[in-house]
């Protein structure tokens, strides 16, 4: 068993993104009831009662994130962080696609909690299709007095944009979210002040991811000690997790936090195809420190993840079988790393830069085992050293892979060095790098 | 974007880009000689992924209505994504993808109108078209064709489908056929966007059905499109021979 169904309950039923279906499967039904019989400090100790915890990434306690909001008569902002750019993320677009009023209706739950009167959606500019089910669904959902102004009748009122990007990962990291939002390069804010005392447009904000959003209406609709007792006590509730990669039936599955993570990949996605074993596996998006076959019989929580040295993170779990070198996925992540780093901070700059030319070294057969060293070290110069935690996001899957894998790495660079004309002459024409522009992502 | 600035001699002849720089070519070595610089009618540079900032020239200010004629319904459109913020200023994105779809990129005219209706100088949209991968900063073809290339679509056969692609379609300027970080569809991976339109999984033998269906206007892969797709689908079991 993998646990109940909450968010996705519903999920494949034909016309869910329209307002009429949805509010027959009882849509609409949590937000009437806070606004009608509850007060928003009330709202707010449901979701701490829920255990309820971020499922963007960072997994922080989504009633604390908004009891952070200063209580003062300036204009709020809630935001919501659709823009799922998280290599092996697809769980978000799979909400937006199919139930657009679930988030609409989070957002406008969340937002009453917080006391924000503005929101927005910001949603990848690659997600075309899934933008104009949430344009369409947010005019029906004004139309039918779910926003705007005196929404039922309560004199609360909320506007709420969609707001569609351009392509940039780092458009995920939230303060370079907002900077996008504001009309600028996305590039990540220093930290504090967080945003909850100054964000948008420098009012007190509060960022969500849309799967966070969506779960607020069916803790409202359960009672956060109700929801509370699915999943572990340390992480409450279910989970969408994406499983792709070497696996037989990739997809989002919904799962209660705490199965074993064999169950996941085995069970529900089929594991990697006849004859193959799992190599290893990120359990939370590109950014999580890889483990291995031999971890499949842990518990797929926030805890049990971190204690593994790993993290839940996105909730992403992407399977390498053992027929793919590990050299060309490292290099495959650090590119794409090295890509999306914004250029604001050196560490993650030019170290997700050396980290590629190194990799690329290792396969072309121009490395020593030495360099594998050196590629550790400048993992860990990363790691805590940069303004955002994209750089340590490639630090860490890379390092665990160096670590775990370092015999499959050196025998690589053997492999290649006989196979390379110039082996033991270094290489053919110096690279003479000196300044690396900002790479705008 | 900061980089080594040398003084090119007035009389340097400049070799056509394409004669020189193979393609996906990124660098920001100076060793590499520079390539053909597009510039706008006043002398500065068009904004490019590694062309260094001419300083010595003064910036240009904010379009003058008078001089600067906007199709007034792309006029529209900008000020009604102005209209929704509590700063006008958050519509760049919005305005810049709009000036893009009206002139196929952010071409020098794209960035003078947008900033004209917005009364932002073009440098700043500059800066901001310069940072968004979707936002094109070179001339490209009328058809984008994505082709996932991040891990989990590698892991079945990406990068031999983008190779596919760009062999298919190699003599075709209408395409502009890039490598896409991940798509957020690992789950019909390998996969594409076509104009917007998710399909897969492809198989490399599919592209050029696929490349025509683009060039006729059809839908492409119509029964491979990721809307038909059920969420947790116990059927979806992969054939051996797709993907990998
Ligand atoms: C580089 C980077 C990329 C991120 N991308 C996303 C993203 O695509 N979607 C998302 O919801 N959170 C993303 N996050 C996490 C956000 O910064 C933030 O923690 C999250 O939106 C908070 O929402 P939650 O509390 O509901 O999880 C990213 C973080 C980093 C550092
Ligand atoms: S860590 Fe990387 S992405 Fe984050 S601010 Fe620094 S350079 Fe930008
Ligand atoms: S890796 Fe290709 S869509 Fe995610």
């Amino acid at each position: 068993m993998t646990g109940p169904t909450i968010l996705f309950e519903d999920i494949d039923e034909r016309g869910l993104n329209t307002i009429d279906v949805y509010r027959r499967r009882g849509g609409y039904e949590s937000l009437r009831k806070v606004l009608t019989t509850m007060q928003p400090s009330e709202v707010v100790d449901e979701l701490m009662a829920s255990g309820l915890r971020g499922r963007g990434g960072a997994g922080f306690p989504s009633g604390r994130k908004i009891s952070f909001i200063p209580k003062v008569d300036v204009d709020k902002y809630l935001v919501c962080n659709a823009d799922e750019s998280e290599p092996g993320t697809f769980k978000d677009r799979e909400l937006m696609q199919k139930s657009p009023h679930m988030l609409i209706e989070g957002i406008v739950i969340g937002a009453f909690a917080a006391g924000a009167t503005k929101s927005f959606i910001y949603i990848r500019g690659e997600y075309v299709e899934q933008a104009d089910i949430i344009d369409a669904a947010i005019v029906e959902a004004r139309e039918a007095g779910f926003l705007g102004e005196n929404i039922l009748g309560s004199g609360f009122g909320l506007t709420l944009h969609l707001h569609r990007g351009a392509g940039a990962y780092i458009c995920g990291e939230e303060t370079g979210l907002l900077d996008s939002l504001e009309g600028k390069r996305g590039n990540p804010r220093l930290k504090p002040p967080f945003p909850a005392n100054q964000g948008l447009y420098q009012g007190p904000t509060v960022i969500n991811n849309v799967e966070t959003l969506a779960t607020m209406p069916h803790i409202i609709k359960m009672g956060g000690a109700e929801y509370a007792k699915i999943g572990t006590e340390t992480s409450a509730g279910t989970k969408l997790v994406s499983v792709s990669g070497n696996v037989q039936r990739p997809g989002n599955y919904e799962i209660e936090l705490g199965i074993s993570s064999r169950e996941i990949i085995y069970g529900l996605a089929g594991g990697p195809p006849e004859g193959r074993a799992v190599k290893m596996w990120f359990p939370g998006g590109s950014s999580s420190p890889v483990l291995t076959g031999d971890d499949l019989d842990i518990a797929y929580d926030f805890n049990t993840l971190a204690q593994a040295k790993s993290m839940l993170g996105s909730g992403a779990i992407i399977v390498v079988d053992d027929s793919v070198p590990v050299v060309s996925v490292a290099l495959k992540l650090a590119k794409f790393y090295k890509h999306e780093s914004c250029g604001k901070c050196t560490p993650c700059r030019e170290g997700t830069r050396w980290t590629v030319s190194m990799l690329e070294r290792v396969d072309q057969g121009l490395a020593t085992p030495m360099d594998l060293d050196i590629m550790a070290s400048v993992q860990e110069q990363i790691i805590g050293n940069c303004l955002c935690v994209l750089g340590d996001a490639m630090a860490m899957p890379i390092g665990s892979m160096v670590a775990k894998f370092r015999d499959e790495f050196e025998a690589h660079i053997e492999a290649a060095r006989a196979r390379n004309p110039w082996a033991g002459e270094g290489p053919p024409d110096p690279d003479p790098v000196l300044v690396q522009g900002a790479s705008g992502a | 974007m900061i980089g080594r600035r040398k003084k090119r001699a007035p009389e340097a002849v400049l070799t056509p880009a394409a004669e020189r720089r193979p393609a996906g070519f990124e660098s920001h070595r100076d060793d590499v000689p520079q390539r053909e610089v597009a510039r706008f009618g006043h002398g500065s540079r068009v904004p490019g992924w590694d062309d260094a900032v001419d300083l010595e020239k003064d910036p240009a200010a904010i379009p003058d209505p008078a001089t600067t004629p906007v199709p007034a319904a792309l006029r529209a459109e900008i000020e009604a994504h102005m209209a929704k913020y509590p700063d006008f200023r958050s519509a760049a994105i919005p305005a810049l993808a709009a000036a893009q779809r009206v002139h196929g990129w952010c071409s020098p005219e794209a960035i003078w109108q947008a900033a004209c209706v917005m009364r932002l100088t073009p440098g700043y949209l500059i800066s901001v078209a310069s940072f968004y991968d979707m936002l094109e900063t070179r001339p490209v073809g009328r058809q984008a064709v994505y082709v996932c290339t991040n891990i989990s679509c590698s892991l079945c056969g990406a990068d031999e489908l983008l190779d596919r692609f760009k062999r298919e379609t190699a003599d075709d300027p209408d395409f502009n056929v890039r490598g896409f970080e991940c798509l957020g569809a690992c789950d019909i991976a390998p996969m594409a966007s076509v104009n917007g339109i998710y399909v897969g999984p492809i198989r490399t033998d599919e592209v050029p059905a696929l490349v025509e269906q683009i060039r006729e206007g059809l839908p492409p892969l119509p029964g491979k499109q990721l809307h038909l797709r059920k969420s947790t689908d116990p059927g979806a079991v992969r054939a051996p021979e797709e993907g990998r």
